[in-house]
C-alpha cells in the first residue's frame, strides 16, 4: 500500500483571547462589572473620607500647609460648650423628628392603604414635601416663621390669641421645635410611601382571619401590620436616621445654628467652623464625631433586622 | 604708539557707540514691552490683556444702584482692554464659604471681594498687591486707618481697600416726636430711653442679633466698645473680655433688649432689619444708608418721615466697626496682572466717584481724596452721619492688633453669640465666662 505525504490543511483550532478568557470566568466578571461603581466610591467616599481624617488630625488652616496634632482637635472640640451642645441637639433632633416621622408616617400609609376616591391625587399630593427641593421648601417656612412677615402669626393675631409675633427662629426652644417640625413635615411622605408599599403586599386573607377570630382593629395593627412591615420599617428607619443626624441644609437654611448656636448640629457646626472660619482641622473633627456614633446605630439596626 | 592710543580710542569709542546703541535699542524695547503690560496713561489699555477673561465675585450690593454702576465700570475696563469680566455675586453671608473653598481647590474666581478683616484669615491664598495697594493709596492721599488695618497683613498688603459701608442710626422722626424726641439720643443710656418708650407705643428698635456679617457684630462691638470692654489686650494675645466692663455692656444690653427691642431680631440677619423698618414695624435700626435708598426708589411716603444719627456714645466714648469691603486677588489666580489692571480701573478717580454716587451715601471711600469730591455736597442732606462716621471707626480685636486671631473670633460670632446668649436670659457673667473661653480657644491664651 502506498501511502502518501500530501499534508492535509491543519484544522484551525479557535484559541480565546486571554482577556475574553478572563472575562469568561464568572469571578473575573463579578470584579470588572464591580470596578467601575468600586472606582467611584474609592474617589468619592473613600479618599474624601481619608483625606477628612487627615484634616481632623491636622491643625489645618484655609489655604496654609497642615501640621499633623494628633487628636488635638477633638480634644479641643470636646473641651467647648458649642460641641457639647451641639451633640445634644443633633440627638434631640434626629430623635423628636424620626419618631414624629414614623408616627404620622404610619399613620399616613394606613389611611391611604384604604380605597377611596381620588386616591392616586393625594398619594401624590402628599409626596410634594419630599420632592420639592429642601432648599426651596425650607426658605418657604423660613418666610412662614418670620418674626415680621409670618403668616403664622398674622393668623394667631387675628385670632387675638396673641398681642405680637412670636419669634419662632429667635427663641432656642421654638427654634429648635420649628426645625424639627419642618424636617418631620419633609420626612413623612417617604415613610408613608415606604411603609404603604410594604402595607400593600399583606394579604388580605390575613386580616379576614383575624376578623373572624374576633380580632379589632388595635389587635389586628398590633399582630399583623407591624410584624409584616417590620423590615420595611426598619431599613426606612435606618435611612431617616443617617439623613437627620447628618442634616445641614434645612437648618443652615431656618436658622443658620442661632440663636446664639442653639440649633446647630454636626454639619452647621463643622461648616461654621471649618468652611466659613477657615479651620478646617476643627470642622472636619467636628464632622469626623459623627462617624462612629452613626456606626453604633446602624450596625444596631442592621444586627436587629437580620436578627427579625 | 600715538597711533595705537589713536586706534585703541577709535576702538572704545566704536565699541561704546555700539553698546550705546544696544543699550538704548534695549531701552526702548523695553519700554515699549512695558508700555504693553502698563497704561501709559490713565485710561489706556494694556494691548496685552485682549483676550483675558477674569471672573470676579462679589456680594449683592444691598444698594443695586452700586451694582448697575459696576456693572458700567466692567463694561468700560471690557471695551478699553478687550478682556472680558464674568461677574458674580452671591448673598455676602456666603462669600466666606466661597473664598475657603476656592483657596483650598486653587480654582475659582481671580478675584473676591472680601469683607472686614477677612485678608488676615485667607493671608496664605492671596496674591500680594503691595506696589498696587501703595500706589493706589498715594493717588487717594492716604488711606484711613481701619480698612488698612483689615487689608494690610503682617508687613503686606493681602488686598485692596475698595469700600467702607459706614452705619448709622435710620429712625422715624414722627415716632420719636410721639415719644417726646425731637431729636436722636447721643448716649446708649438715652437710646435705651426712647426705645422703651417707642417700644410701649408699638414701635420697637429693630435690631439683628443672629449669625449675620453686618449688623449683628456692628452693634455688639459698638456696645462693647462703648462701655469700655475688650476682647483683647494690646498684645493681641491676652483676652481680656471678663471684665467689669463687658459686664456693664451686657447689663446694658440686656436691659435695652427687653425694654426697647422687637424680640424677633435674634433671628435676623442683615436683610431683616430693612425689609421691617421699610413695613413700618421698627421705629428705628442701625444700617448703612440702604433703607434710605430704597425708601426713596420704593417707599417714598417714609423719605420725609425718616432721618439717621450717628451711634450713640457710652461712659468711654463713641466708637464702632465700619463693614469695609476689599478686593483680593487669588494666589492661584493665572491672570494676576489683569485683575491688578481691573482693580486699578475700578478705583480710577472718575470711575470710583460714579459708583459712590449711585451709592447716594451708602458707600464711602477707603482713601482721604474722595472725601473731598463736590459729590458729597449733591447728596440729601440727611445721609450727613454716614459721609465721616469712619472717625469712630475701629478694627475687630480691639486693643490688639487687627489679625488671623482676630478675624478668627469674629467669624466664630463668638462676641455676637455672648450678647445673643444674654439677652436670651443667659446670666451675663455666665455669657462673659463662656466667651471668654472661646476668645482663649482663639488666640491660644
Amino acid at each position: 500500500m502506498m501511502t502518501s505525504d500530501v499534508a492535509l490543511p491543519k484544522e484551525k483550532v479557535y484559541r480565546p483571547a486571554k482577556w475574553r478568557l478572563f472575562l469568561e470566568r464568572d469571578s473575573s466578571m463579578g470584579y470588572a462589572m464591580v470596578a467601575p461603581a468600586g472606582l467611584i466610591l474609592i474617589l468619592f467616599i473613600a479618599y474624601p473620607f481619608i483625606l477628612g481624617i487627615r484634616m481632623s488630625l491636622s491643625h489645618w488652616l484655609v489655604g496654609q500647609e497642615p501640621v499633623f496634632v494628633g487628636l488635638q482637635n477633638f480634644i479641643r472640640n470636646a473641651d467647648s460648650t458649642i460641641f457639647t451642645r451641639t451633640v445634644q441637639n443633633t440627638f434631640i433632633y434626629t430623635a423628636a423628628a424620626t419618631v414624629l416621622k414614623l408616627g404620622f408616617g404610619m399613620a399616613l400609609a394606613l389611611v391611604l392603604n384604604n380605597t377611596f376616591r381620588g386616591k392616586g391625587l393625594v398619594r401624590a399630593a402628599f409626596l410634594l414635601p419630599w420632592i420639592i427641593p429642601t432648599v426651596l421648601s425650607t426658605l418657604a417656612w423660613l418666610w412662614m416663621f418670620d418674626a415680621t412677615f409670618s403668616v403664622l402669626n398674622w393668623f394667631l393675631r387675628y385670632l387675638g390669641l396673641v398681642q405680637r409675633g412670636i419669634s419662632w427662629l429667635g427663641d432656642p426652644v421654638l427654634a429648635m421645635i420649628s426645625i424639627i417640625v419642618v424636617n418631620a413635615w419633609r420626612g413623612i411622605p417617604f415613610f408613608a410611601i415606604s411603609l404603604l408599599a410594604g402595607l400593600q403586599t399583606i394579604s388580605q386573607e390575613l386580616y379576614e382571619a383575624a376578623a373572624i377570630d374576633g380580632a379589632n382593629a388595635v389587635q389586628r395593627f398590633r399582630y399583623i401590620t407591624l410584624p409584616m412591615v417590620k423590615p420595611v420599617l426598619l431599613v426606612v428607619l435606618l435611612f431617616s436616621i443617617i439623613w437627620t443626624f447628618a442634616d445641614f441644609q434645612l437648618v443652615y437654611v431656618l436658622t443658620r445654628g442661632g440663636p446664639a448656636n442653639s440649633t446647630h448640629l454636626f454639619a452647621t457646626l463643622a461648616y461654621q467652623v471649618g468652611v466659613v472660619s477657615g479651620s478646617l482641622g476643627e470642622g472636619a473633627a467636628i464632622s469626623l464625631t459623627m462617624f462612629p456614633i452613626l456606626v453604633v446605630i446602624v450596625v444596631i439596626l442592621l444586627m436587629y433586622l437580620r436578627k427579625e | 604708539m600715538a597711533d595705537d592710543q589713536q586706534l585703541s580710542r577709535s576702538a572704545v569709542t566704536q565699541s561704546m557707540n555700539r553698546r550705546a546703541f544696544l543699550h538704548i535699542a534695549g531701552l526702548a524695547t523695553g519700554a515699549a514691552m512695558l508700555g504693553s503690560v502698563r497704561p501709559v496713561a490713565a485710561g489706556q489699555a494694556p494691548a496685552q490683556l485682549q483676550g483675558t477673561r477674569l471672573t470676579y465675585l462679589q456680594w449683592v450690593n444691598f444698594v443695586p444702584a452700586h451694582d448697575a454702576a459696576l456693572k458700567k465700570q466692567i463694561a468700560g475696563f471690557e471695551k478699553q482692554t478687550g478682556a472680558k469680566v464674568a461677574f458674580e455675586t452671591i448673598n455676602m453671608n456666603d462669600i466666606q464659604a466661597r473664598t475657603t473653598v476656592a483657596i483650598e481647590s486653587k480654582a475659582g474666581p481671580d478675584i473676591i471681594q472680601l469683607a472686614h478683616n477677612w485678608p488676615h484669615l485667607y493671608e496664605a491664598g492671596l496674591e500680594p498687591v503691595d506696589e498696587l495697594a501703595e500706589e493706589l493709596g498715594r493717588k487717594g492721599e492716604g488711606y484711613y486707618d481701619l480698612p488698612k488695618s483689615h487689608s494690610f497683613v503682617n508687613g503686606r498688603w493681602r488686598a485692596v481697600p475698595h469700600s467702607i459701608v459706614s452705619p448709622a442710626s435710620t429712625y422715624r422722626i414722627d415716632w420719636f416726636k410721639e415719644v417726646g424726641y425731637e431729636k436722636f439720643p447721643d448716649t446708649w443710656e438715652g437710646y435705651r430711653e426712647v426705645g422703651k418708650k417707642l417700644k410701649a407705643n408699638g414701635h420697637p428698635i429693630g435690631q439683628a442679633l443672629g449669625h449675620s456679617l453686618g449688623d449683628p457684630p456692628i452693634f455688639c462691638y459698638a456696645v462693647l466698645w462703648a462701655f469700655g470692654a475688650k476682647e483683647v489686650e494690646t498684645d493681641g494675645k491676652t483676652v481680656a473680655l471678663d471684665s467689669q466692663e463687658t459686664l456693664d455692656a451686657l447689663d446694658f444690653a440686656v436691659g435695652f433688649w427687653k425694654d426697647a427691642c422687637d424680640e424677633g431680631g435674634l433671628a435676623w440677619d442683615d436683610a431683616n432689619n430693612n425689609r421691617a423698618y421699610l413695613a413700618e414695624q421698627i421705629s428705628c435700626t442701625f444700617n448703612g444708608a440702604s433703607i434710605w435708598v430704597e425708601a426713596k426708589r420704593n417707599f417714598p411716603h417714609l423719605v420725609p418721615l425718616t432721618n439717621h444719627a450717628y451711634f450713640p456714645a457710652g461712659p468711654h466714648g463713641r466708637y464702632h466697626p465700619h463693614a469695609t469691603w476689599e478686593n483680593a486677588i487669588m494666589g492661584y489666580s493665572k491672570n494676576k496682572e489683569a485683575a491688578k489692571e481691573f482693580i486699578k480701573y475700578l478705583m480710577e478717580y472718575n470711575n470710583y466717584v460714579e459708583w459712590l454716587k449711585a451709592g447716594q451715601g451708602y458707600s464711602t471711600s477707603p482713601t482721604k481724596v474722595f472725601a473731598k469730591d463736590p459729590m458729597w455736597g449733591e447728596l440729601d442732606p440727611q445721609v450727613e452721619p454716614f459721609k465721616d462716621s469712619v472717625k469712630y471707626g475701629r478694627h475687630f480685636g480691639y486693643a490688639g492688633p487687627a489679625s488671623r486671631k482676630a478675624a478668627e473670633a469674629w467669624s466664630k460670632y463668638i462676641i455676637v453669640d455672648m450678647f445673643a446668649k444674654a439677652v436670651q436670659g443667659t446670666p451675663p457673667k455666665e455669657a462673659i465666662k463662656w466667651a471668654s473661653g472661646e476668645l482663649k480657644q482663639v488666640y491660644g491664651a
